[in-house]
């Protein structure tokens, strides 16, 4: 097990630094130098020689690619050209945002997911299975941020159950209790999680349907069916501990839906994480900010598929033993 | 009936693959007979002040939006655009990644390996983040280059199923056979490997689809996919996102026209799925 663990955590690794490089060659491969001349004035070669110098720039590539790692290993990711602060700083303050987003998202995703996928295998080709398979096909097929807008206008204008955006109230956040003040932010999570965790459900539950209808034609089950066990003892204690196996294995996978999917919600609905600060690095074309979010969000799904690898060993003696 | 045949009636068994395929007809008639089926142009701006924000009626079948165009006329155009981008961008992704896969699945050893990481790396980083980071670098992207870009970053996992494919395939007597007769690897490969590792390649290619367009539509609705005033449906839902309230129907269709579509390829490649390989075991949904 130690030793399964220690490769995976070694592949991961690798996987993060190769991306880590690849920021670096993109960096470097982009046209255009970082001192470009104001309106119709040259530039004095001799200033420019002088910045180069002064940033590095002049060093060898292999040179500025060691100290680019260094300046990563020790938090510096530069200088966000938009927001005229540190990196780090700013995605500090995003990130608990997309976390809170992406958390409630995949807990919304794999429970409704889970759920529904396991209510259609067990009324397999029955009406209710038929409609629900077309319905989650829709789902699945739908533009996010389209869902987005549009449980938007329906529940935040329509009907004003929820607000339209942002993430505590900006009037009357401060005075609220503890309570109220989460109340608060959970009223304001509420769309911008489910439009997410409705998506990532529809997919969930296509597959859980799927693993769920093969595991019920198993020997096992006919077994516990002969035992005399109630049909829901049967599917839900016997038939789905062995149809979730795939779906942990799915975990890995929602990771860049999640994410991608922040990336579109967090802009429809003002939510300030890592999604919406990176769209509007781009409006500035503040790519230290966006190369910042684009590794994190990759060490994000690195972590995300070696935690769904870490489970699915622990809950599959199988994968132990082979690898 | 022979095992073509065997797979068609399997193929449309499914009626939502059949339903599909006929959605898949209607917008591909409309992308191409675009001019023919658009009563206006689609940056025509006709009553700049009479007609903006208009709903549904006789003159404009699905209303206008605020520079006061044709939504439908729009649409059609759009239908050009966003199934073309998502078309062509899935032929290079398709091309990228069954090369890939059966140059790793054939020659195996170090190739496969440093394929394989490859591979790897890049179901690591979510598309949407690859392209951003290239628009930010790069600046503006014209329609080439996106569709080249989404190409580049949706071939990873078609590579893979190309790969487990081609693994099996190279050890049966028809490949041993041409090995047998001298053939060189390459030839084996493209010649009698890939046309019968073509189902993974096809069902990937109609899933593919799909992904593409979501991912073009969310760029363009984002700003940096399809420049306005081209139309692409992405960028016509980010037009009537302000006016979302007083005039939904401008984000409203584009929005159902992409889900239909999308829709219709996700029916299409899982009955194809169930037509090509009965025995395959339900395969994943793609991540992003």
């Amino acid at each position: 097990m130690t030793a399964w663990l220690l490769r995976r955590l070694a592949t991961a690794f690798a996987i993060v630094f190769t991306v880590v490089t690849f920021c670096f060659i993109a960096i470097h491969l982009a046209p255009g130098t970082p001192f470009l001349p104001e309106e119709g004035r040259a530039i004095n070669p001799a200033a420019v020689a002088h910045l180069r110098r002064e940033y590095g720039l002049d060093q060898p590539l292999p040179v500025q690619y060691v100290r680019y790692l260094a300046a990563l290993a020790r938090g510096n990711l530069g200088e966000s050209f938009s927001q005229h602060r540190p990196v780090a700083a700013a995605i500090a303050s995003a990130i608990p945002n997309t976390v809170v987003l992406a958390g409630a998202a995949l807990v919304i995703d794999f429970v409704l997911g889970i759920a529904l996928g396991a209510y259609q295998a067990a009324r397999a080709r029955r009406r209710a299975d038929a409609a629900l398979t077309t319905a989650t096909l829709f789902i699945y097929s739908l533009p996010i941020f389209w869902l987005g807008l549009v449980l938007l206008l329906v529940f935040g204008q329509w009907l004003g159950w929820f607000p339209v955006g942002g993430v505590t109230d900006p009037v009357f956040y401060d005075s609220l209790s503890w309570f109220g003040k989460l109340g608060d932010r959970l009223y304001h999570l509420a769309l911008p999680a489910l439009t997410l965790g409705i998506v990532g459900a529809a997919g969930t539950a296509r597959f859980q349907r799927a693993a769920l209808i093969e595991a019920l034609s198993q020997d096992f089950v006919r077994t516990a069916r002969a035992k005399g066990l109630p049909e829901s003892a049967v599917v839900i204690r016997h038939a789905l501990r062995d149809a979730l196996l795939p779906v942990i294995a799915l975990l890995g996978l929602a990771l860049p839906f999640l994410l991608t999917g922040a990336v579109l919600v967090e802009t429809v609905f003002a939510w300030p994480g890592l999604g919406k600060l990176a769209t509007d690095a781009i409006a500035a074309r503040d790519y230290p900010l966006v190369l910042a979010a684009t590794m994190l969000a990759s060490i994000a799904v690195v972590l995300g598929s070696l935690i769904a690898d870490l489970l699915t060993a622990l809950a599959d003696p199988r994968v132990r033993l082979v690898a | 009936m022979g095992p073509r045949g065997e797979a068609w009636r399997r193929f449309f068994r499914h009626p939502a693959a059949t339903a599909g395929l006929a959605v898949l007809v209607f917008f591909g008639t409309m992308a191409i007979c675009a001019p023919l089926l658009a009563p206006f142009r689609p940056s025509q701006q006709l009553d700049i002040v009479g007609l903006q924000n208009r709903p549904p009626s006789w003159q404009h079948l699905l209303g206008t939006d605020l520079y006061s165009r044709d939504i439908w006329s729009r649409l059609a155009y759009g239908a050009q655009v966003s199934l073309g981008i998502g078309t062509l961008g899935m032929a290079v992704a398709v091309s990228l990644g069954g090369l890939v896969g059966a140059a790793a699945g054939y020659f195996r050893g170090w190739i496969d390996a440093v394929l394989m990481r490859l591979v790897d790396v890049g179901l690591s980083v979510p598309r949407i983040f690859i392209v951003l980071l290239a628009i930010a670098l790069w600046d503006r992207l014209g329609t080439g280059s996106l569709i080249l870009l989404l190409g580049l970053t949706g071939w990873f996992a078609t590579s893979r199923l190309v790969r487990s494919e081609v693994l099996s395939l190279r050890e049966r007597p028809f490949a041993e056979a041409a090995r047998a007769a001298g053939a060189r690897p390459w030839r084996i490969i493209t010649r009698h490997i890939v046309p019968n590792a073509a189902a993974p390649l096809i069902i990937s290619a109609a899933l593919g689809i799909g992904h593409m367009m979501l991912l073009e539509a969310g760029l363009s609705f984002l700003g940096v996919g399809v420049a306005p005033p081209q139309p692409s449906w992405g960028n016509m839902i980010a037009d009537g996102r302000d006016q979302i309230v007083t005039a939904p129907w401008t984000s409203l269709f584009p929005g159902l026209a992409i889900a239909l579509t999308v829709m219709a390829l996700n029916a299409i490649g899982d009955a194809l799925r169930d037509a090509l390989d009965p025995r395959a075991e339900a395969l994943v949904p793609a991540g992003d």
